[in-house]
């Protein structure tokens, strides 16, 4: 019994937090990511960062929406198929409600001044919020002190806001180059006759 | 028309791959181009609501082309057919990961796709300061707006300081920015 309410609490909870996050969330997928990583990981403790890390990474390599992609995954981290459904309505239901409400007094909400400008000054908040999670998340991959991931980390900066590389391309090329750190130390190691597998 | 555009939608979540701004091209090829549900104009009026506000890009522009073209019940479906490709190949992932992710090789390759996910986070993090700060205008420094750079410093400081919640954070600088901007 002790446990189906610990669930029911957790579904619970997973869906106010996602609700919430979704609620809140302007702009792309990576947006959202860094809320969910500030929420989940330094707020409710849930997960730790190098798991954000890789459902990041996973959501944006699947197609669909990075946030629903991510409230997938995160749901059925926390609770199985039930977290997943109930994640995904938390993610899914503030924006349907938006919308809704939105087409129906569609010119009105475009010509407010008022909305207009919190909608702005919002963006002041929000990219405050994304540089203080990319803060906390750089310093740990500096703090590996290996000279691989702080040069990725670097170039793949340098690419994206620089040369306008895709996302995608970029988690590619990185998980090329990671499966390369895998093989190389095997293959050098190891003799000429077990090569034949790869 | 339902079932079309449920089947529209279901297209459209499975061939975005990498976010809300890959779906754009697609949900206009399916809407505008190929069932003619929309005119282009209509479509660019959306695009523009579906930025404005909170939620994914893709799951907005779902429930505003429902709405318009079957009500709630419109909405609900377009929204449901954008989201089913991604529950069932995410939901496959997902299972995957948690079962091989301790493998000392997986780990590693994911160690290094880290790095990357943590430049690409800070890259979106930068363009929406730079739509903050400059609020669309060219990024020079005479466009710079001195209230949300203010809002951002301050914001800035009171999360690595005070570890704020995002929320907080958030809802405080829309609520600060729309009164200072009132009295000026």
């Amino acid at each position: 019994m002790k446990t189906k309410d610990n669930k029911i609490k957790i579904l619970w909870q997973l869906f106010k937090a996602t609700f919430t996050l979704s609620a809140f969330t302007f702009g792309g997928g990576f947006v959202i990511v860094s809320l969910m990583k500030k929420k989940f990981v330094e707020e409710l403790g849930w997960l730790d960062e190098n798991e954000m890390l890789d459902i990041t990474a996973i959501a944006q390599s699947s197609p669909g929406p990075i946030p629903i992609n991510a409230s997938v995954i995160l749901g059925y981290r926390m609770a199985g198929i039930a977290g997943t459904i109930v994640a995904i309505l938390g993610t899914a239901i503030p924006p349907m409600i938006v919308i809704s409400l939105i087409s129906i007094f569609y010119t009105q909400f475009r010509e407010n001044k008022v909305i207009a400008t919190a909608l702005q000054v919002m963006r002041a908040g929000v990219a405050a919020v994304i540089f203080d999670v990319v803060i906390n998340l750089a310093k740990n991959v500096v703090k590996t002190k290996r000279f691989l991931y702080i040069g990725l980390m670097t170039a793949a900066f340098v690419g994206t806001v620089f040369f306008d590389i895709s996302a995608m391309l970029i988690i590619l090329i990185c998980l090329g180059i990671g499966i390369a750190d895998v093989i190389i130390p095997i293959l050098v190691k190891k003799p000429v006759k077990e090569r034949v597998k790869i | 028309m339902i079932l079309q555009l449920f089947l529209s939608f279901i297209k459209v979540g499975m061939f975005s791959v990498g976010g809300g701004y890959a779906a754009i091209p697609l949900i206009q090829n399916q809407i505008v181009d190929v069932h003619k549900l929309m005119t282009l104009q209509e479509f660019t009026d959306l695009i523009t609501i579906a930025e404005m506000t909170p939620g994914p890009i893709s799951i907005n522009s779902a429930t505003f082309v429902g709405t318009r073209l079957a009500g709630p019940f419109g909405a609900i479906i377009c929204t449901l057919g954008c989201i089913l490709p991604s529950f069932f190949i995410c939901l496959a992932l997902a299972f995957f990961y948690y079962k091989y992710r301790q493998l000392g090789g997986v780990q590693k390759v994911l160690a290094a796709l880290r790095p990357a996910v943590v430049a690409l986070i800070a890259s979106a993090g930068l363009s929406i300061l730079v739509l903050g700060l400059f609020g669309g205008n060219a990024a020079v420094f005479a466009n710079i707006r001195i209230v949300e750079l203010g809002l951002f410093a301050v914001a800035l400081f009171l999360l690595r300081k005070y570890h704020l919640s995002a929320i907080q954070i958030i809802f405080g600088t829309g609520v600060a920015g729309t009164l200072i901007y009132s009295f000026i």
